[in-house]
C-alpha cells in the first residue's frame, strides 16, 4: 500500500465513470495533437533549407496573373536551372466534378518536375499537339481515360473566344510518379499553354505562377530575395516562396487556419473542463466522510489536498499522454497517406505544449475540489454536516 | 502518582450555527488514568461525542485545557494536531469508516503511510494487527466482502497498527448485533488488559458500558456528579 496506490484506487472507485472521462480526455488530446500540428505547419516561418524549387506568384495573390514576359528575366538569374509556368484552368469533368487542370509549357514542365515521368514519345506528342492534354495515372485510372481519347472539360473560369466554356482536349499522355509518394500526387491534368493562351477569351501572355528549378539549393533564399527585389515597385510585384509554402498558401485561402484551430481547441477544452471538473467534484463530494477519516488518521490538510490534485493529474496525464501518442500515430498515417505533403505528426513543441495543457487542466479541474477537501472539518464531515 | 493519560480541565465547547451559539460542554473537568477503560454514557445531545472528539484531538475546545499523554493538545494548530493524532491516538467509529476501495490489509496500512517504515515493514505490521483482531485470513478482502463485525475488527486493527496508547471509540458496537457487539467489546477488553491500551468509548448501551472498568455519565454538557 502506497500513496500512489491510494490515488489510483480512488480514481477507479467508479470504473465506468472514470473510463468514460478518460476517453473524453484522450479524444480531446488526440484532437489537440493533430490540430496543433496543423497550426504549427501553417504558422511556421519560411524555411528555404533544402528547397530545390521556388514558386513566384503575384505579391497580392496567385489569382492575379503575371506577364509571361518575366520568363527570360527569371531564367537569367544565376542559380536558376530551368523555369516552368502554369495557369490555373479550373477544369470540370462531366457533372460538376472538379479536375486540377493547368495550362503549361510541356517541355518546361517535364524539365522542372523530373519526379513525374512519361515516355519521351508522349512528351513529344504533348508538345506537338495544340489541343493535347496529359493526365496523372491516378486521375486517368479514376475516370477510365485512355490515351487517344477526347476529353471534354469545362472551365469554370475561362470561356473560349466563341463564348463557350466547353473545351475538348486530346489525351496524348499519362504521366506517373517515380516513387510511392509522387504516384499519389499524380492527380492533375495539364494542357498546352500555347493553345489555351490563343483560344481563351480573356487576356493573353499571362500565367498564375512560375516554377523555378534551382541549380543550387543552398542559394534558394538569396534567389527568392533577388526575384522579389527585381520586380519591386513594378506593376507586377512578386512573392517568391518555397514550393511547400506555396502549397500551404492554397489551403490558407479557406481563412485564418490558426484562428479556426484555436476556436476548435477552445470549444474542445472548455467542454472537457466541464466533463472532468464535474467528475472530480462528484468524486470528492461522494467521499467526504472518507476524506475526513484520512484527516482523522493524521493526514494533514495539505496531504488531503495533494491526494485530490494527484487524482486529477493522474486522470489528465493518462488521457493526455494516450491522446498525444494516438495523435502521433494518426499524424504519421496522414503524412504517409498524403505522400508527405501534410506532416501532421506532433513534433516536440506540440508535445511540450500538450504537457503544459495537461498540467493546467489538472489544476483547473482539481483545484476547487481539492480546496474543498482541504478545508473540510473532521467533526462536521463525519457527522454528515 | 503517575500523570493521567487524559486530563481535561474546565473545558467549554460552543458551536456556532449561523447566528446561534450552542454551548455543548460547560466547564467540564475529567481525568482518565493510563490503562483505564472508560465508557461515556448519556442521552443524545449530552455532549459525549463532543468530549470524545476533543480528547481525540479531532476538535478544539472553546476554552479550557486538555492534556493527553502529557501533551497539551488544545493549543496545537491543525497541522500539529494531525501529526499528534497520527502517533498518539487510534479511532474506532460506529460505521467502521473503512476505505471501500482498499483491502483490509491496505486499510490497516493507511496510518503507517505517515511513518518512515518501509513498505515491507508496513505490510508486516498491518499483518500483525490483523492477527491480533483475528482477521489474518481476511487480509485481502475488500470491506464489502466482510461482515459488520469483521469490518469493525479491521477498523480496530487500523486504530492499533501505529501502536497508540489511547483508543477512542464512538459507539463501536452501535451497528452490530448483540453477539458480535460482545465479541468486539471483548476484544477491546483484551487490548486494555493485555496490551495496556487506555480506551474511551461512547455508548448508549448499558451492556456495552458493562465491559468498561468504569462508566461516566454526561448530561447537558456536564459530568453527572458535576451536574449536581
Amino acid at each position: 500500500m502506497t500513496r500512489t496506490g491510494l490515488v489510483v484506487a480512488n480514481l477507479f472507485r467508479r470504473r465506468t465513470r472514470t473510463i468514460l472521462t478518460l476517453l473524453s480526455v484522450i479524444m480531446a488530446f488526440l484532437l489537440f495533437g493533430l490540430l496543433q500540428s496543423i497550426n504549427s505547419i501553417f504558422s511556421a516561418g519560411e524555411d528555404f533549407v533544402g528547397a530545390t524549387r521556388l514558386v513566384t506568384q503575384a505579391r497580392v495573390s496567385f489569382t492575379q496573373p503575371l506577364p509571361l514576359s518575366m520568363l527570360p528575366k527569371l531564367e537569367a538569374i544565376p542559380g536558376v536551372a530551368r523555369v516552368a509556368y502554369s495557369q490555373w484552368f479550373g477544369g470540370v469533368w462531366q457533372d460538376h466534378t472538379p479536375v486540377f487542370a493547368f495550362a503549361v509549357d510541356p517541355l518546361r514542365q517535364r524539365d522542372v518536375y523530373p519526379e513525374f515521368t512519361m515516355p519521351a514519345a508522349q512528351w513529344q506528342a504533348f508538345a506537338a499537339t495544340r489541343t493535347g492534354m496529359i493526365a496523372g495515372r491516378a486521375l486517368a485510372d479514376k475516370y477510365g481515360w485512355k490515351i487517344g481519347q477526347k476529353v471534354p472539360l469545362a472551365s469554370n473560369i475561362y470561356p473560349q473566344k466563341n463564348g463557350s466554356k466547353a473545351w475538348v482536349f486530346d489525351l496524348v499522355g499519362i504521366y506517373d510518379g517515380t516513387t510511392e509518394d509522387t504516384r499519389k500526387q499524380a492527380i492533375s491534368a495539364y494542357i498546352n499553354h500555347d493553345y489555351f493562351d490563343e483560344a481563351n477569351a480573356f487576356g493573353k501572355g499571362r500565367v498564375n505562377f512560375f516554377i523555378l528549378r534551382l541549380a543550387d539549393a543552398s542559394r534558394a533564399a538569396a534567389i527568392a530575395r533577388t526575384i522579389d527585389a527585381m520586380f519591386e515597385n513594378s506593376p507586377d510585384e512578386t512573392k517568391t516562396q518555397t514550393e511547400k509554402q506555396f502549397n500551404l498558401s492554397f489551403v490558407k485561402q479557406i481563412g485564418d487556419i490558426g484562428l479556426i484551430v484555436r476556436w476548435i481547441l477552445f470549444a474542445v477544452f472548455f467542454t472537457l473542463l466541464l466533463v472532468v471538473g464535474n467528475t472530480m467534484a462528484q468524486s470528492v463530494r461522494e467521499r467526504i466522510p472518507e476524506l475526513a477519516v484520512l484527516k482523522t488518521l493524521g493526514f494533514s490538510d495539505g496531504a488531503v489536498l495533494g491526494f485530490v490534485l494527484a487524482e486529477a493529474l493522474t486522470l489528465c496525464l493518462c488521457g493526455g499522454l494516450i491522446g498525444l501518442a494516438l495523435a502521433t500515430f494518426a499524424g504519421a498515417a496522414v503524412e504517409r497517406g498524403s505522400g508527405g505533403q501534410f506532416a501532421l505528426r506532433p513534433d516536440l513543441a506540440v508535445w511540450l505544449l500538450g504537457l503544459a495543457a495537461i498540467l493546467l487542466m489538472s489544476l483547473a479541474v482539481g483545484l476547487l475540489p481539492a480546496l474543498r477537501a482541504r478545508r473540510l472539518k473532521i467533526v462536521d464531515a463525519l457527522a454528515g454536516r | 502518582m503517575s500523570e493521567p493519560m487524559v486530563a481535561v480541565r474546565s473545558i467549554t465547547k460552543v458551536y456556532e450555527r449561523g447566528a446561534q451559539k450552542i454551548e455543548v460542554l460547560h466547564g467540564l473537568t475529567l481525568e482518565i488514568p493510563k490503562g483505564d477503560f472508560v465508557a461515556l454514557m448519556g442521552p443524545s445531545g449530552s455532549g459525549k461525542t463532543t468530549l470524545l472528539n476533543l480528547i481525540g484531538g479531532l476538535d478544539q475546545p472553546t476554552s479550557g485545557e486538555i492534556r493527553v499523554g502529557g501533551s497539551r493538545i488544545d493549543q496545537l494548530s491543525r497541522g500539529q494536531l494531525a501529526r499528534w493524532r497520527a502517533h498518539n491516538v487510534g479511532f474506532v467509529f460506529q460505521f467502521y469508516n473503512l476505505m471501500p476501495v482498499l483491502s483490509a490489509q491496505a486499510n490497516v496500512e493507511l496510518p503507517l503511510l505517515l511513518t518512515k517504515l518501509s513498505a515491507t515493514q508496513r505490510r508486516r505490521n498491518a499483518a500483525v494487527a490483523l492477527q491480533v483482531v483475528g482477521l489474518a485470513d481476511r487480509a485481502h478482502h475488500k470491506p464489502r466482502e466482510l461482515s459488520g463485525g469483521q469490518e469493525q475488527r479491521v477498523a480496530i486493527a487500523r486504530a492499533l497498527v501505529s501502536d497508540p496508547q489511547l483508543l477512542v471509540c464512538d459507539e463501536p458496537t452501535g451497528d452490530l448485533d448483540r453477539q458480535t457487539a460482545d465479541e468486539i467489546l471483548g476484544l477491546l477488553q483484551v487490548l486494555n488488559a493485555e496490551h495496556g491500551k487506555t480506551i474511551v468509548i461512547v455508548t448508549h448501551d448499558p451492556k456495552a458500558a458493562g465491559f468498561a472498568r468504569r462508566t461516566l455519565h454526561l448530561e447537558k454538557g456536564r459530568l453527572l456528579e458535576q451536574a449536581a
